[in-house]
């Protein structure tokens, strides 16, 4: 926005050059949107989506105890996930940045974590079925090494198994970005900091987790993102006993409740530009750009 | 770059069926008196066919070209695109393939045609559940939408349905069948005879129940009324208080632990069966044959409360007028004629007409899907694949132990709405 500010009226120049990603970004982004905001006030039958303009969509969505139910349990996925991959994505980062001493190394390791990015993610998430059940691979080797006597149900089709996948597909969104705020520091800080008499922990502490703000923030929102719009691993590594708001929807546009589908996306997008929002008031982002 | 082809080489071929059914409607309706040399032209004709997976089958298609001349254009969707489709774009569509169900909310919507019962040759040999309702004359009629109350219009213009046999028919009975809960006996001890096993507290952690609302919600309307719990008036048309006491019951055995999952795909009840992660859920038939194709043991287990049934049946769009639609009667006698019908029968589905099916298949194989008998030979599919071992009989038995005890057909109830949101429910809860 404040970029703008900068270009006189009568630049032609600057408004060409801009042109052609407003033209992108007015097609793409803002007709779809507008159109989900108008189709989310009509009515809808069995088979027909109506021209109107009724607030019932959304009055039903804000009153039910199904939309209540359903935003907790996808909060709570995303807050669960994105915990877990911070921990993981920041140790991880850490060690590729600061205790792999070769930019070969750094670069052969971080090839390495892009690996299972090979293949697609529906196979990742799937593969996780056959090796968690009931007579999985893990429960046959634990009741074989006679670590449990039964099978643990738990393993899947719980909400251990949705945040075990989210997991594991979404870390490395987290350890790409904090490894490149990581790699952006400069060393001698690290050592005034030790020559100051700061600990390994005070280091982390103090100097590197303040700097590597930037890489967290954008870790953060793809993750909260991602799993906030999910409906896909919930369903398949719940065992289709979990809800959330993704599901809520797919399941609306299957009986063609097209506008009931659209109020729920138009509330799921106000409800995760206001989490983008808080995450941004805390990080500023555009330090790492 | 194959991809690319095959998409250019369908589009054009769309254009060129479109530019001859154009050239068809022009020859016939546009010129009045021209004579009826249609019987050789039937061979140029292409009609549209739109339905469901289950028998929109490309055999038939195949078969159809090669019998009669006539190309079928095959769409498989999935019920809910179905019924927007025969509703919303009735011109994008010839011959429509929907459940009886979906007959109920599309037909009354006019964009479909009855069928003159008498250019109909097999209609005196269709099973009688499509007529007058009974399978056998002692038969009760089942509830929900039981296919001969919505078989039939009052009229050739009319879009409302007769309580009784009018000579104009809706739908042509193609594919029905009798479904019920499918175990597996290996891991079961004690036997399974009613629907209220599904929430026996020893199956706690291994049943399962299809997370289809209107389907799911007759399987859950089975179980309840065999606990004693409800006693409903039409398990088909349940009123709210009628939905809430099901959904509450099921609630209840969701948050104790009962279910391990919900399927919602063909292919995941196979998974959740072959894996052992369940051990008694709803199933479809030929996804307890697709578990058993592995060897593993599974059975589609007959219950004393009896079956929830489906049926679908093709039907004439409105546009459909001279050539076309002298080929569309051409296609549904070829159809009842029994070519199909015996294929339908080997899949371990039924057809409308199994009289003149019977004449297509071995003795043995009669015995054994019809009739209940043990198979003398290995059963073949129709793709020629073993199905079953000889020496093996079919679940349930023969044809009128199994139709012959329906407890209620697919329905869509007058409070779906309220129904779908209480299912969400459920599945939040």
């Amino acid at each position: 926005m404040k970029p703008f500010a900068r270009f006189s009226p009568g630049d032609a120049t600057s408004y060409v050059q801009v042109a052609p990603l407003a033209v992108i970004f007015a097609l793409f982004l803002v007709v779809p949107i507008a159109t989900i905001i108008v189709v989310s006030f009509w009515d809808y039958d069995e088979f027909r989506i109506l021209p109107d303009f009724i607030w019932d969509n959304y009055l039903y969505l804000l009153t039910s105890k199904v939309t209540l139910a359903t935003y907790v349990n996808t909060v709570k996925y995303a807050a669960l996930v994105w915990a877990l991959t911070f921990s993981i994505g920041f140790t991880v980062a850490y060690f590729l940045a600061f205790h792999v001493r070769t930019q070969t190394w750094q670069i052969v390791l971080f090839v390495l974590c892009t690996i299972p990015f090979w293949t697609s993610n529906i196979i990742r998430m799937i593969s996780w079925i056959p090796f968690l059940g009931r007579n999985g691979l893990l429960n046959s080797t634990l009741v074989h090494l006679g670590v449990v006597d039964e099978p643990l149900e738990f393993l899947l089709f719980s909400d251990f198994a949705v945040v075990l996948a989210f997991v594991h597909l979404y870390t490395l969104f987290m350890v790409v970005p904090i490894f490149n705020s990581m790699m952006r520091i400069d060393r001698s800080l690290i050592e005034a900091a030790v020559d100051a008499g700061a600990s390994g922990w005070q280091v982390i502490r103090n100097v590197i987790l303040p700097l590597t703000k930037p890489g967290i923030g954008i870790g953060s929102i793809f993750v909260v993102t991602l799993v906030m719009g999910d409906f896909i691993t919930v369903r398949l590594m719940s065992g289709g006993q979990s809800s959330s708001v993704g599901i809520a929807m797919s399941n609306e546009i299957a009986l063609l409740q097209y506008p009931a589908a659209a109020a729920n996306a138009v509330v799921l997008l106000i409800v995760v530009l206001l989490m983008v929002a808080a995450m941004l008031r805390v990080v500023d982002v555009r330090k790492e750009l | 770059m194959k991809r690319k082809t095959g998409a250019t080489s369908r589009r054009s071929f769309l254009k060129n069926s479109a530019a001859i059914a154009a050239g068809a409607a022009l020859g016939s309706g546009a010129i009045p008196g021209f004579p009826a040399i249609w019987a050789q032209n039937i061979k140029n004709v292409t009609l549209r066919q739109f339905g469901t997976g289950v028998s929109n089958l490309n055999a038939i298609a195949e078969k159809c070209k090669e019998d009669l001349g006539i190309t079928l254009q095959m769409t498989a969707l999935d019920s809910d695109s179905v019924a927007q489709r025969a509703v919303t774009q009735p011109n994008s569509f010839d011959i429509a393939d929907i459940e009886y169900w979906v007959c109920k909310k599309v037909f009354p919507a006019g964009n479909m045609q009855p069928m003159d019962t008498k250019k109909i040759k097999y209609y005196d040999k269709i099973v009688p559940i499509f007529t007058s309702g009974k399978l056998t004359p002692q038969s009760t009629i089942a509830q929900g939408t039981a296919p001969h109350t919505v078989g039939f219009a009052k009229g050739k213009n009319s879009v409302e349905f007769a309580a009784e046999e009018t000579g104009w028919m809706t739908l042509i009975p193609t594919i029905y069948n009798a479904d019920t809960l499918g175990i597996r006996p290996d891991l079961i001890e004690k036997p399974v005879k009613n629907w209220r096993d599904l929430l026996d507290p020893s199956f706690k952690g291994k049943a399962s129940i299809l997370n289809i609302s209107s389907i799911g919600i007759m399987d859950a309307a089975m179980v309840c009324e065999s606990m004693g719990e409800i006693k409903y008036a039409d398990k088909g048309n349940m009123t709210t208080a009628e939905i809430d006491k099901t959904m509450a019951i099921m609630t209840v055995a969701k948050k104790a632990g009962q279910f391990r999952a919900f399927w919602k795909s063909f292919d995941e009840s196979v998974n959740l069966m072959a894996a052992g992660e369940v051990v008694i859920q709803s199933m479809w038939s030929p996804a307890v044959a697709a578990v058993r194709a592995k060897g593993i043991p599974c059975v589609y287990q007959p219950l004393e409360e009896g079956y929830r049934a489906w049926g679908g049946g093709i039907g004439l769009a409105k546009h459909l007028s001279g050539l076309e639609l002298d080929a569309a009667y051409e296609y549904i006698n070829w159809y009842l004629s029994g070519w199909v019908g015996a294929y339908l029968n080997r899949q371990g589905y039924y057809s409308a007409c199994i009289e003149t099916a019977k004449q297509h298949m071995s003795a043995d194989e009669w015995a054994f899907w019809m009739e209940g008998k043990p198979a003398k030979t290995d059963i073949l599919s129709p793709e020629g694949k073993v199905m079953e071992k000889a020496g093996t009989v079919r679940d349930g038995g023969s044809f009128y132990d199994r139709m012959g005890a329906v407890a209620c057909w697919n329905a869509v109830m007058d409070e779906n709405k309220y129904l779908v949101r209480k299912w969400n429910e459920f599945i939040a809860a």
